[in-house]
């Protein structure tokens, strides 16, 4: 009952709003120590996303899942698209081997870091969306079953991105910039916690 | 035609991509297949999985296809749509870890003389390694 597809439909449209409107700032942060293209890319690909939303939310939560990680790997482009669509595609591959929300919710996600560790040859330390998503596989094993749980994990987002900031930079193109990527929030650890924030929000809203 | 390794260029820059391309054709020749691809889909730098999948199509052969990349991002998409390939293509495809190219020259130069995949891969990379 848990991902019924009119909740899925929901947590997709609040995720997807969240990031196009959030595109500007993200954009910003990347033009800081990236390429400048972060918030567009990520808009392209979570309008895409929005585009076939009754398709995707129709399929089995795993199918669903992986198809919108498909979908960002086609659209994003950059570095952010293998990186996030991994992200996705390996949560739904995960549950399509039998794992179930929300008992396994750690295990799903944990496949999902997993693949972006892999996808980038990174892990945390190193001012990526990683130094995000890890603390927040930690929160997620040690706490599963809270009831504040997603008030928890948007803290800990919210304060993991913040740390990438005294960050020094070794992947990505943020490392060309060497010392000068210091002081400045990694988009991808940006654009990574107003995605748990929004799903966060959103399953906080649940009736 | 398609008994050599083809080669397929993915750089940030179309412009980079397609002169490397010329570049091949003019010190390889044509017996060489390359493709090249370059930019994002608003027409700025970038790369993307769908335009390297199209340049992998391109050129398919048999005995496989060496991917030659400039910068990271142009590498993970490179890997990303290697991933994305149908199975039975999938292991024939590999992502050299070169410069893009001097790469590209060394291994359309190894496929020219009819090497399988993993010694056009190792002509390349011994740039990387010398």
């Amino acid at each position: 009952m848990f991902l019924k597809p009119e909740v899925l439909k929901a947590l997709i449209t609040a995720a997807a709003a969240q990031v196009i409107a959030s595109a500007p700032e993200l954009t910003a942060l990347d033009q800081a120590i990236g390429d400048g293209d972060h918030g567009a890319n990520m808009k392209r690909g979570f309008e895409a996303i929005l585009a076939k939303l009754d398709a995707i939310a129709a399929e089995a939560p795993g199918e669903a899942v992986k198809a919108m990680g498909k979908t960002l790997v086609m659209t994003v482009g950059g570095a952010s698209g293998p990186l996030y669509g991994s992200l996705f595609m390996a949560m739904g591959e995960a549950m399509l081997r039998g794992k179930r929300l929300p008992e396994d919710l750690a295990e799903i996600f944990a496949s999902g870091v997993e693949a972006v560790s892999a996808r980038g040859r990174s892990r945390a330390g190193e001012k990526t969306m990683l130094d995000v998503l890890v603390p927040v596989l930690e929160i997620l094993r040690a706490e599963a079953g809270r009831p504040d749980l997603a008030q928890r994990v948007r803290a800990v987002a919210s304060a993991a991105a913040e740390r990438t900031a005294p960050m020094l930079a070794t992947k990505g193109r943020a490392a060309f910039l060497g010392a000068r990527s210091i002081g400045h929030i990694d988009p991808g650890a940006r654009s990574s916690s107003v995605l748990l924030h929004a799903i966060c929000t959103s399953l906080e809203a649940l009736p | 035609m398609s008994d050599t390794v083809s080669i397929v260029i993915v750089s940030h820059s179309r412009d980079i991509a397609r002169g490397t391309a010329d570049m091949v054709r003019q010190m390889v020749g044509d017996e060489v297949k390359v493709a090249f691809c370059g930019g994002n889909a608003d027409g700025g730098l970038g790369t993307d999985v769908p335009r390297i999948l199209d340049a992998i199509g391109t050129v398919w052969s048999p005995k496989g296809v060496a991917v030659l990349v400039d910068l990271g991002g142009a590498e993970t998409n490179s890997e990303m749509a290697v991933e994305m390939l149908p199975e039975e293509r999938r292991g024939r495809v590999v992502v050299c870890n070169a410069p893009i190219v001097e790469g590209a020259v060394m291994a359309a130069t190894e496929a020219a003389g009819g090497s399988p995949l993993d010694k056009v891969q190792a002509a390349a990379e011994e740039l990387a390694a010398g």
